[in-house]
């Protein structure tokens, strides 16, 4: 019998498309009824591709993503003089930077922080749209809402870092810029500037489930497929009617570290494990700048950050000083 | 091919592509600071061993007697600086500048061969000029070069113009302003260490005197302001910095909090004064040279090329390691302000109405000969202000044991305290006030440094 050795699915099971449950009434038809089966995607989940069902609301979110991406876009070929080979080169340099910190909130020109704002807006309309065909998505099936609500966890982060907080900092400069590095510059000197955002409690919690949230998918993961061979993949089933393989896998965890999660508490673990990540994180950023200038001293104040011996003879800022030289 | 060969060649691929940025492991990490905290510097020996071979120290002359023979404003015409020279160490000065500045093109580089005193070429008074830059740093900017000092091969280095010099990044063409505007950043420049930041902080900060430092003095908002863009730009003058200097950020800084300067090593006040000189010399010296220079000597903006700190240091912490070049060119370690030293090689006492410093000898807390007279004078401004307090710091320098110069700092300072008191002024009025930091330069035996300094309010 063929059983599965990596990450890729070696047997498919080929047969008639599978088109889904009948959609009611108000539901716009699904896209494409003759389905492909590529072999390809076969090896990494499904091989069928679609049925699709965009609607209203993903049609209208495609749109507006397209836009934004495209305002981005264009911005970064217009720094290259709209050469190809130059946008290409430079493109995890190039970036769509927000107005300067002299515009505040008011409306910059275009080329100055405009395209910014549009992009943003575009982008932040977009994302709530699929959100929304998101959660009546999972209601047409008549799911539970879950990936809606994971979802929003993630678009608090978004918001929080490109709307909330600039507004109540009262600067669009405030925000992140649309870019590969030019992000990651910004991550470094918003730590910087606001005294090192390790020392941020709300930080430390949302990278304390960033880890465990991996940690717990790791365990999961690896205990379904230690005992897929005794059904155990089959988790729903197992859940509803426990079988040997949930109570080899439970025993399993119990014997190594005296406790186990069930089949459905480990899932709703792994959720809110997931979704407090960027909560907590959202948070974190929130409170920087608005409540905490400087977290270090924060966390000298509060007893967090311990003190250390001093190995350097004590230095002293020389401005403080001015020992006979100009400042 | 088989599809386990493909996806191996294809992962192969893709993992040379990722890594093809990365230095290649491995790499030395040395802790400096307490355990625990991160205070480590990495070295690529490999990249050590390239940067060390590109900064070897040229052969120097040794110094000879500068009496002896005639004088060589005596002989040669038009020489302000280097006149009071024997004319054979004169000699050997210039011989050295050429071999430093321009060892192919020889004395004509600067010289008109048909008449050596003339100042017919640019490159002569711009080189005078340098000259006195050069005794500048020695003399005024101790706080960072020490008794090292610099000579012109610091920067030279047997090229006419150096090599790490700067111009004005020439603002972005915006056409109609329409799209594109790059903010003056996210391109991948080398002197930010191909980071997307701010590609010319130097204007900024070396020309320029905008406040570096971003972070907030309190934890919680008291109105400081510093916006992400500020940040970035210091972001960028510290990455031209940590690559001019060959060194990570924990080479200055605390690892916890870069505004902090307790725990922070010594060499960020050294890095201070660093960024200080390199602005004065921007605006004191090159600046004004501008129009001394042809047109293609100058940046894209007509600027004149000017310093940063990878003009000295070309990737090492101390330019040529430290190397201790200028001692054998003692003319380059004098200044205008050093004419004003008396005999005893201290700095004349200064007496001020609301300040006075005073100045020892090496290992005295005795003021003798023209320090004794400063001291007269401050007893003087005292008798005359009835109400005025005075408050006594005393210093040292930083060669010797650091227990035996703090007491030393102390008896200075007391010293002083007594014979003001033994001339008849309340012992209330003096107070002694311990400074913060009484150790008053990094290294060396400094004349300046060995002091006691008296504010009179």
């Amino acid at each position: 019998m063929a059983d599965y050795q990596n990450l890729f699915t070696q047997v498919q099971a080929v047969g008639p498309s599978n088109l889904g449950v009948p959609l009611g009434d108000g539901h716009s038809p699904r896209t494409g009824t003759d389905l492909p089966q590529v072999h390809l995607f076969g090896r990494l989940g499904m091989p069928q591709i679609g049925p699709i069902y965009l609607g209203p609301l993903g049609i209208a979110s495609i749109i507006f993503g397209v836009a934004a991406f495209n305002i981005i876009g264009f911005n970064m070929l217009a720094q290259v003089n709209w050469d190809i080979v130059q946008f290409v080169r430079q493109l995890f340099w190039l970036s769509l930077e927000p107005p300067a910190p002299q515009y505040g909130l008011s409306l910059p020109p275009l080329n100055q922080g405009g395209w910014w704002l549009m992009a943003g807006g575009f982008l932040t309309v977009s994302i709530l749209l699929w959100w929304t065909r998101m959660y009546t998505r999972a209601r047409a099936l008549g799911m539970g809402t879950h990936v809606a609500w994971a979802f929003a966890a993630a678009i608090w982060l978004f918001l929080v870092l490109g709307f909330i907080r600039p507004v109540l900092m009262g600067s669009w400069s405030e925000a992140v810029p649309f870019g590969i590095f030019p992000h990651l510059d910004w991550t470094a000197a918003f730590s910087i500037r606001y005294g090192n955002l390790f020392y941020n409690p709300f930080h430390a919690l949302s990278i304390a489930f960033l880890y465990g949230a991996t940690l717990l998918f790791a365990m999961h993961g690896a205990t379904i497929l230690a005992v897929s061979r005794f059904g155990g993949e089959r988790e729903l089933e197992q859940i509803a009617d426990r079988g040997t393989a949930s109570e080899r896998a439970a025993l399993f965890w119990r014997w190594t570290m005296g406790f186990n999660a069930t089949t459905e508490s480990i899932h709703r673990w792994a959720w809110w494990f997931a979704v407090l990540c960027p909560l907590t994180g959202g948070i974190g950023i929130l409170l920087t700048g608005t409540v905490v200038d400087n977290w270090f001293l924060w966390a000298v104040k509060h007893g967090v950050a311990p003190p250390y011996p001093l190995v350097f003879p004590p230095a002293v800022d020389p401005a403080t000083l001015l020992q006979g030289v100009k400042p | 091919m088989s599809a386990r060969t493909t996806s191996l060649w294809v992962a192969l691929l893709a993992a040379t592509t990722l890594l093809a940025g990365c230095e290649r492991p491995p790499v030395d990490s040395v802790q400096r600071g307490f355990r625990g905290t991160g205070m480590e510097l990495v070295y690529n020996p490999r990249t050590e061993a390239r940067v060390a071979a590109a900064n070897q120290v040229p052969l120097v002359t040794p110094p000879g007697d500068s009496d002896a023979g005639p004088k060589a404003k005596d002989i040669y015409k038009n020489v302000p600086l280097l006149g009071h020279l024997g004319v054979a160490e004169f000699t050997r000065y210039m011989a050295a500048i050429t071999e430093w500045v321009s060892p192919q093109e020889g004395c004509n580089y600067c010289h008109d061969p048909a008449n050596m005193g003339e100042d017919s070429k640019y490159t002569k008074v711009v080189a005078r000029r340098m000259i006195e830059m050069t005794q500048h740093v020695n003399a005024d900017w101790k706080p960072h070069v020490a008794n090292t000092g610099v000579t012109c091969y610091t920067c030279h280095r047997g090229k006419a113009v150096p090599l790490q010099v700067w111009f004005k990044a020439p603002p972005q063409d915006l056409k109609s302003n329409f799209i594109g505007d790059r903010y003056g950043q996210n391109a991948p420049m080398q002197m930010v260490g191909l980071s997307s930041l701010t590609y010319d902080p130097y204007s900024l900060y070396l020309l320029g005197d905008q406040t570096i430092g971003i972070g907030a003095a309190t934890a919680l908002p008291t109105g400081h302001v510093a916006s992400i863009l500020h940040t970035e730009q210091t972001y960028g003058l510290m990455m031209h910095m940590s690559d001019s200097l060959g060194v990570n950020c924990t080479y200055c800084h605390n690892t916890r909090n870069f505004k902090t300067w307790e725990g922070a090593p010594p060499q960020r006040t050294t890095a201070w004064h660093g960024i200080r000189m390199a602005r004065d010399l921007n605006n004191g010296y090159l600046e004004p040279l501008t129009k001394s220079f042809p047109a293609n000597r100058l940046g894209p903006l007509g600027d004149v090329a000017k310093v940063n700190c990878a003009t000295c240091h070309q990737g090492v912490y101390k330019p040529l390691y430290g190397a201790q070049m200028a001692k054998n060119y003692p003319v380059l370690l004098e200044s205008a302000s050093s004419a004003a030293k008396v005999a005893d090689g201290l700095p004349p006492p200064m007496s001020e109405p609301t300040r006075s410093v005073l100045y020892f000898g090496v290992g005295s807390s005795t003021l003798e000969g023209e320090q004794a007279k400063g001291l007269i004078l401050l007893i003087a401004t005292l008798s005359a202000k009835p109400a005025a307090k005075a408050s006594i710091s005393g210093y040292h320098s930083a060669s010797g044991e650091l227990a035996a110069n703090q007491q030393l700092a102390k008896d200075r300072a007391v010293k002083v305290r007594d014979s003001i008191v033994a001339a008849g002024i309340a012992p209330a009025r003096v107070v002694l006030d311990k400074p913060l930091q009484a150790e008053a330069n990094l290294s060396g035996e400094e004349p300046a440094a060995r002091r006691v300094e008296v504010s009179v309010k």
